[in-house]
């Protein structure tokens, strides 16, 4: 088992060099300038740009900035940014606590209207229960976010006038006024993120269910005489989890990535803002942080997928 | 306007028969800006106006409560000699403040200064080469220490340090700042410079603490935590900043004016796009303030329908404006298209030109797309409709514009599409990707193409047409097509800079990598003579009637076609006072914004 470990974290050196090699060539080649706005400001005399430019290091052959950004984020500095010239691990640590609660809670919320819905479902397919469930999921997964989190403003905030639709990451009130403040601003984005997510993996949990439960050793099982819920609990849903903690596993890394629309709209700071904004702006050390680190965290999270179905299924073995 | 007429002018002002407002938009009417205006005034002994700011009722220093602004671009940094966008400069502006700022009829309000410099006072030399403020005493940095001369001499030497790279380094390279005394300072300028109050005023001058910034000099400058946590003299300090999210502060309560500010914290939110921002003011009142709300016209006043705040517009300078390419961008002259060699085979006829300018219908656009948001205008400056000048002027008519191509030979075919000999009036018109513009060019196209003109319509992301990537060819450097519109800003009072924008010696081509400013390609021998004659003229009268002509020149000639001017617009909630002009920052005046009780 360790030495499956060590040996798969071996080869995820190569596919990370390789991915940055690719994020940052292509960074690179893109159009846009950091220092657009210099350019556009008669105030600023093009050598001034210029001498950012080559202060930056902007000017250099590709394969130079690269190596240079390698041996820097060897030693762990991460660059710092054009824009605010401020470290980038320092503008994504401010970034983590929210996007974490915020998506993390979002996935939190679909994975527990997921598992038991899509399980009773494919329990009792095609019942009134499981046709309403699929209705809904269909309706969920069909509406964008950016149409629901507007609905839900208009509906919520402006209607009821319930909830702000404004996020603020600075809350000054303490204690439990502290607490019920973030659960009503970040009430809105959570669900609309959470229902999304819960739409299409209910579907996925349902059809996975439905493949295991009709196979010789669930009727093995109920023939024993295990009660109904032994057999779904124990025998059924570990089985059909396989496929589901693939797709979960897959969707951490987006927990770290931030959902960008969502977050524009609800203008949540999380790391999916933080990215847009540096796309917008072509601050190039802030987008190859956030990418880099969204894809060394997608194989970190497909390693722990590939350990945890030798948990879930002892067939499986690490030869 | 000739020199003569402009000097008539003043003179009526001197002895009280034109009153100073009138003066002063008459020159808006004719392209210059409010504070250049106020300048002729000054420079000719006429004492500025009082201030035209609301009066300010609170009675003690805070107590008001949260004040809440929301922008849709948030800060990045709180340093205001590198801020690069108006967002960064607006957050940077309530912590740091000016000698002096510029009101909205274009005055200037002493802030760490004691006093304007006048000719009378003895601020200002003879010969325009010196200019002496008086620092207002008992002024503390937000640290405790206290504010002196040595303070302003520190920031022109930070600030004009070109390896220090600040976005303000043109003002403070070539000037000297030098200490008279503990609270005067004397700024000499190389050359006599009738537009003296540009260093230290307004929001290229915000003022620096010595003690602070003193350890980061240059190149070093990235690594002083005051980038992020900014020590002033403002009206308020800072508490919390999130580069590109929240900035938050609390009243400083030894601010240096009484009773000021009124409210106790302040918190601005920066992100998300301009419609929720308006519905976050406007409808649910969630926040005092919106910045920019360029939203559509319709959706504003529907949002202003729920009664709990209202849209305010400021007209400053920026332009929006149509350039009809004066070279030829489809074939290359030394391997270059749109080469300043070479010249546009339809548009070098003025007849198509003026058909062009016939063609635009501005009110329609104005009524139909921007509504409060814009105001028609023929002057390349700034040129609110009720100041129209005398100089210029525009109207929307296709039948006249039908005669005159038909007149200078321009045959339609077959097609419906007018030619002459082997050119055909067909053309690429392209613009940034925007709502507002898109729908502004479709109208222009209609339009064209019932006067047998066909126009290709192109939209680029802005990203993109804005950049200034030298290998993109859709950026608008190159205006790689007949035909390109966007607004453009001025960002400094005195027109000088702006105007250099038409100069043979700013041309944008190869050879300078696309890097200069005279993006259209227009030139002309008359319009250098006047630009240079400016420059070196002492004389402000003498100097503001070469700047109107050059208007007139450019205008006149047809290849630039100005539609409207765009106010700056602003939400705020009821009741609150605001004070905002548009030639300084939004939060320039904040310190005494209140709230009615």
């Amino acid at each position: 088992m360790l030495n499956y470990i060590f040996r798969r974290l071996l080869i995820a050196l190569p596919s990370l060099l390789g991915i940055s090699v690719v994020l940052f060539t292509v960074l690179a080649l893109a159009p846009g300038d950091p220092f657009e706005e210099l350019a556009t400001n008669p105030n600023v005399p093009a050598e001034v740009r210029m001498m950012l430019r080559q202060q930056f290091g902007l000017d250099d052959p590709v394969w130079q900035r690269y190596l240079r950004w390698l041996t820097s984020m060897l030693r762990g500095d991460w660059g710092f940014s054009f824009q605010s010239r401020v470290n980038v691990d320092q503008l994504i640590l401010q970034r983590l606590p929210t996007t974490i609660v915020v998506i993390g809670l979002s996935q939190v919320l679909a994975i527990l209207i997921a598992l038991p819905v899509g399980v009773l479902a494919a329990v009792k397919p095609y019942s009134w229960f499981d046709r309403i469930a699929s209705t809904i999921a269909f309706i969920g997964f069909s509406l964008p976010t950016f149409f629901t989190g507007i609905v839900f403003i208009l509906f919520f905030s402006i209607y009821l006038g319930w909830f702000p639709f404004v996020y603020r990451s600075d809350i000054s009130s303490t204690g439990w006024q502290f607490f019920w403040d973030h659960f009503k601003q970040s009430i809105m984005p959570i669900s609309v993120l959470g229902l999304f997510q819960a739409a299409s993996m209910m579907r996925y949990v349902r059809s996975a269910v439905l493949d295991v439960i009709r196979l010789d050793y669930v009727t093995t099982a109920r023939s024993k005489g295990l009660t109904e819920r032994t057999v779904i609990t124990k025998h059924v849903v570990r089985n059909a989890l396989i496929p589901v903690v693939t797709l979960v596993a897959l969707q951490m890394p987006a927990v770290f990535g931030g959902a960008i629309v969502t977050e524009q709209i609800f203008r949540v700071p999380g790391i999916g803002s933080l990215l847009i904004d540096a796309i917008l702006r072509n601050d190039t050390p802030v987008i190859m942080a956030v990418t880099f680190v969204l894809s060394c965290l997608v194989i970190f999270f497909n390693l722990l997928a590939d350990v945890i179905y030798g948990w879930l299924d002892p067939r499986i073995s690490y030869g | 306007m000739n020199e003569q007429q402009l000097r008539g002018l003043i003179d009526e002002v001197k002895s009280g028969k034109l009153p100073r407002r009138g003066f002063i938009q008459q020159l808006i009417g004719l392209g210059l800006s409010a504070p250049m205006a106020s300048m002729l005034l000054m420079h000719a002994g006429v004492a500025q106006a009082q201030t035209t700011a609301p009066a300010y009722k609170p009675t003690k220093r805070g107590g008001g409560g949260p004040l809440k602004l929301i922008y849709w671009q948030a800060a990045v940094h709180l340093n205001p000699h590198y801020a690069g966008g108006t967002k960064d400069q607006d957050a940077s502006r309530v912590f740091y403040e000016p000698l002096a700022s510029w009101d909205s009829e274009g005055n200037l309000v002493p802030v760490l200064a004691a006093e304007v410099p006048t000719r009378a006072n003895g601020g200002l030399s003879a010969d325009g080469k010196s200019v002496t403020w008086k620092l207002k005493r008992g002024v503390k940095w937000h640290d405790g220490k206290d504010f002196s001369a040595d303070d302003v001499v520190f920031t022109a030497q930070y600030a004009g340090d070109p390896a220090a790279a600040m976005t303000t380094v043109n003002v403070y390279k070539d000037i000297k700042v030098t200490k008279v005394d503990s609270h005067t300072v004397r700024i000499d300028f190389p050359k006599a410079t009738p537009f003296w109050a540009e260093p230290m005023v307004g929001s290229v001058g915000l003022i620096l603490p010595k003690h602070v910034f003193e350890g980061y000099m240059g190149a070093k400058s990235r690594d002083n935590p005051a980038n992020l946590k900014a020590v002033g003299t403002g009206p308020y300090k800072v508490v919390d900043f999130k580069p590109g999210d929240t900035l938050r502060a609390a009243a400083n309560m030894d601010y240096h004016v009484a009773n000021q500010p009124a409210f106790d914290t302040l918190e601005i939110k920066g992100g998300g796009d301009a419609t929720s921002a308006a519905r976050a003011v406007l409808q649910t009142a969630e926040y005092d303030v919106g910045w920019n709300l360029a939203v559509e016209d319709v959706i504003l006043k529907q949002l202003e329908g729920a009664g709990k705040g209202r849209m305010q517009f400021f007209v400053g300078s920026d332009i929006e404006f149509v350039i009809l390419n004066p070279t030829d961008p489809w074939n290359e002259v030394d391997g270059e298209r749109a080469s300043v060699k070479s010249k546009h085979p339809a548009f070098t006829d003025k007849a198509v030109r003026d058909a062009m300018n016939l063609l635009i219908d501005r009110k329609g656009i104005q009524e139909v797309i921007y509504g409060r948001g814009a105001i028609t205008t023929s002057n390349f400056l700034n040129n609110p409709q009720r100041f129209v000048s005398k100089n210029t002027k525009f109207e929307f008519n296709p039948e006249k514009a039908n005669q005159m191509l038909d007149a200078a030979g321009w045959r339609k075919g077959a097609d419906g599409i007018r030619a002459k000999g082997n050119v055909k009036l067909k053309f690429v018109f392209q613009t940034s990707v925007s709502g507002p513009r898109q729908k502004c060019q479709a109208i222009i196209k209609d339009a064209c193409t019932k006067a047998g003109i066909d126009l290709e319509l192109k939209s680029i992301v802005a990203s993109v047409f804005f950049g200034s990537d030298f290998a993109n060819p859709d950026t608008y450097q190159k205006f790689w097509a007949d035909m390109q519109m966007f607004t453009t800003t001025m960002t400094q009072p005195d027109p000088q800079t702006f105007m250099e924008q038409f100069t043979t010696w700013e041309l944008s081509q190869k050879a300078n990598k696309w890097a200069s400013r005279n993006l259209s390609r227009w030139t002309s021998p008359e319009y250098d003579e006047a630009h240079k004659a400016a420059q070196v003229e002492l004389d402000p009268v003498k100097r503001a009637a070469l700047f109107i002509k050059m208007n007139d020149l450019v205008v006149g000639d047809g290849f630039i076609i100005p539609l409207f001017a765009r106010p700056r617009p602003v939400g705020t909630v009821n009741k609150l006072t605001t004070n905002i002009s548009a030639w300084d920052n939004l939060t320039a005046f904040m310190n005494s914004w209140y709230r009615e009780t």
